[in-house]
């Protein structure tokens, strides 16, 4: 996972609300067994027409939608099906932050294991994010601030461990395997009985 | 003095703290029983591999195949190959895994498989108390009997695999009680329709849901395993319900439940399980369930829920809403009711199970599926297939016109190629109507399996209660 500390990018805006996961990569795509290539898939039922074609009206196939990092949705974005295969999809994309009023709390668990920042940001900052698709804002991950070109700021929740996580790039796996003697420590405790 | 009266929740996440949770770092949480199936499981296995690591409780895991697993006899035990390649290297790929790491799995054609939701508690595995896992989010199902049980993704797959553990931050709770008698016609998937209808699809987010309430206690365990399994419809990622004597006797003699002075031992801890009188909630919400109907979705969340004697509302100016219903092909203010149906689906984790299949044939038996609607009846698992042929439930449906097949989670999400084709109408019995779900273009109206069924004899959205009458 590639630390993250700062993104700055203009932003894409999909001007929906309740995005599921079923929207984000279709469940036919999830017949893969590894984790790359499905940025070819990402909102694969909005993107491409039923020719395969690209649909023009859709947000990410305007030219101005290229190189952008930071996806802003409507209210509860990722609900829906565990399917990691969503995070993946937008970070195999390019997508590194998505940004909305609510986000789902298994997407938002699996886009902080895979270096994809969830921003959850208040009604005011993101009506404005909504309103100017394709600001150039900054994402701060040590201060959790989006920062719009206003100048005006937004915090959004990001618990302390996951911070550290993003900044370092390092992942919870090995955070897990270092409280080797805590786990087994446990499983003595309940495999003689006593209260866990 | 603050109270020492917990949670249902809290008592089961109390006893699964390996570390407890700091302002710096979430809890580090023991699970009890992990688990998995062939879509999600994959690439934690890689990571396995990438790192050299063992599964290190392969007595805690448990594998099966449903997904994308085919549904036609044929291919399952006719030797007929699997039509979807990456379906088949998918199962192939678990198969490989589960050996090479240890894992039981109930594969293929294994006598016990089924959608893992189904097959966990009709094994006794599932058991109150107890955490589960799975990469799967409708392991909100597992909490019917007191479990505590979420969907994960497949990072926290292979965490669980390597560890046992996981690292989660405390959520909060939400008691949800429910009072007044469901009216005839009116079943388990109606009340939780409702309650998603009534708080949202994004109501639950942050929250463990506790059904409570005279209503819930009256349910049997096929119906509490509705209602907690669309928990994550609202948002929530788990749905408990306190285990009682219906608890007990559902899981006695199981399979892999307790036994002997085991059992009787389990039994004492159980028993201790409920929440305390006192113990506070995060949030409350009351429903009265007499004044419930049939309900049936008419958008693309299940969110979007009316009785099915209702009109669709209307939301001058919403753009998404507007979307939504051009999408069904649906008019606001228009009764959903007598809409023409091309496909009716009975089956999935949410009614896949023996009392959804005769609920089903209850209303089908001596009727015929309208012409030109195509009936598909999937049993959750090989065991409520058997239990239903047994019972000659299979003859009911077959004779009406309906298909029936083995065990998957089928039409449900199409993996396995059972789609409903562009732009046709589908009443389903599953949990997600989401664009797209069941096929490219698919139009989906959720439902309990007595609507589906009145459906299919119709050939458009009916409600139960009339054919229950004739």
């Amino acid at each position: 996972m590639d630390p993250i500390k700062t993104l700055r990018s203009r932003t894409v805006v999909l001007p929906a609300s309740d995005v599921d996961t079923d929207q984000i990569i279709p469940a036919r795509f999830l017949t893969t067994t590894t984790r790359s290539g499905l940025g070819a898939h990402l909102f694969a039922d909005w993107r491409y027409g039923s020719d395969g074609q690209p649909k023009t009206e859709f947000v990410l196939n305007r030219p101005e939608a290229k190189g952008c990092t930071i996806l802003v949705a409507g209210h509860n974005f990722g609900c829906g099906s565990s399917r990691e295969h969503a995070p993946w999809a937008l970070t195999d994309y390019g997508f590194r932050a998505v940004v909305s009023t609510q986000i789902a709390d298994i997407f938002r668990n699996n886009s902080l294991k895979n270096g994809l920042l969830p921003v959850i940001v208040d009604q005011a900052a993101h009506a404005w994010l909504m309103e100017h698709p394709g600001a150039e804002v900054t994402v701060d991950v040590e201060t959790s601030t989006l920062t719009l070109p206003t100048g005006q700021t937004a915090r959004f929740p990001l618990e302390p461990f996951s911070r550290y996580c993003l900044m370092n790039g390092v992942d919870e796996l090995g955070f897990l395997l270092n409280r080797e003697q805590e786990i087994r420590g446990y499983e003595q405790r309940r495999a003689s009985g006593l209260p866990a | 003095m603050p109270s020492t009266a917990q949670t249902l929740f809290e008592k089961v996440w109390r006893r699964h703290e390996v570390v407890a949770e700091t302002p710096d770092t979430p809890a580090v949480l023991y699970v009890d029983l992990h688990l998995i199936h062939e879509v999600t499981s994959p690439q934690a296995f890689t990571v396995l591999r990438e790192r050299g690591l063992e599964v290190r409780r392969p007595d805690l895991t448990f594998a099966t195949m449903d997904h994308s697993t085919p549904t036609r006899t044929e291919q399952v035990f006719g030797g007929a190959p699997i039509t979807i390649e990456a379906a088949a290297r998918q199962v192939r790929e678990l198969e490989v895994n589960c050996d090479a790491f240890g894992v039981e799995l109930l594969g293929l054609r294994h006598a016990r498989r089924g959608i893992v939701h189904i097959i966990g508690p009709e094994l006794g595995l599932t058991q109150p108390g107890k955490t589960v896992v799975c990469g799967d989010s409708h392991t909100s199902t597992h909490g019917a009997l007191g479990a505590l049980a979420f969907g994960i993704g497949t990072t926290e797959v292979g965490h669980v695999l390597a560890t046992q553990c996981l690292l989660q931050k405390k959520p909060r709770t939400l008691a949800i009680n429910v009072s007044g008698r469901l009216a005839a016609g009116v079943t388990a998937k109606d009340l939780i329709l409702a309650i998603i209808g009534r708080i949202g699809v994004a109501g639950g987010t942050g929250h463990v849901i506790e059904y409570r309430g005279a209503t819930i206690a009256a349910l049997d365990m096929d119906e509490r395993m509705t209602v907690c399994n669309m928990s994550i419809e609202a948002g929530a990622r788990a749905g408990m319900i306190a285990p009682d004597e219906t608890t007990y006797a559902y899981l006695a003699g199981r399979e892999r439940a307790p036994r002997g002075e085991a059992w009787e031992k389990a039994l004492e801890e159980w028993r201790r399980l409920p929440t305390d009188a006192g113990a506070r909630f995060d949030r409350e919400i009351d429903i009265d369930a007499s004044a419930l109907e049939p309900m049936v979705t008419y958008g693309t969340n299940p969110g979007m829920v009316i009785p099915v004697t209702g009109t669709i509302p209307q939301r001058p100016g919403d753009a998404m809403f507007a979307k939504s219903l051009a999408y069904m092909g649906f008019e606001p203010g228009g009764p959903v009711a007598e809409q023409p149906v091309d496909v009716v689906f009975v089956g999935s984790c949410t009614n896949g199970r023996i009392s959804d299949l005769r609920a089903a044939a209850a209303l089908l038996r001596g009727r015929k599926v309208a012409p030109g609607v195509q009936m598909l009846v999937v049993p959750g698992s090989q065991e409520v297939k058997r239990e239903a042929e047994a019972e000659g439930l299979h003859q009911v449906f077959l004779e009406a016109g309906a298909q029936w097949r083995e065990s998957g989670c089928s039409m449900c999400l199409g993996m396995n190629g059972d789609l409903v084709p562009k732009g046709q109408y589908a009443v389903s019995t599953s949990n997600r109507n989401f664009e797209g779900r069941q096929g490219v273009g698919a139009r989906t109206l959720l439902a309990s399996p007595l609507t589906a069924a009145a459906s299919a004899v119709r050939g458009r959205v009916t409600d139960p209660r009339e054919l229950m009458q004739e």
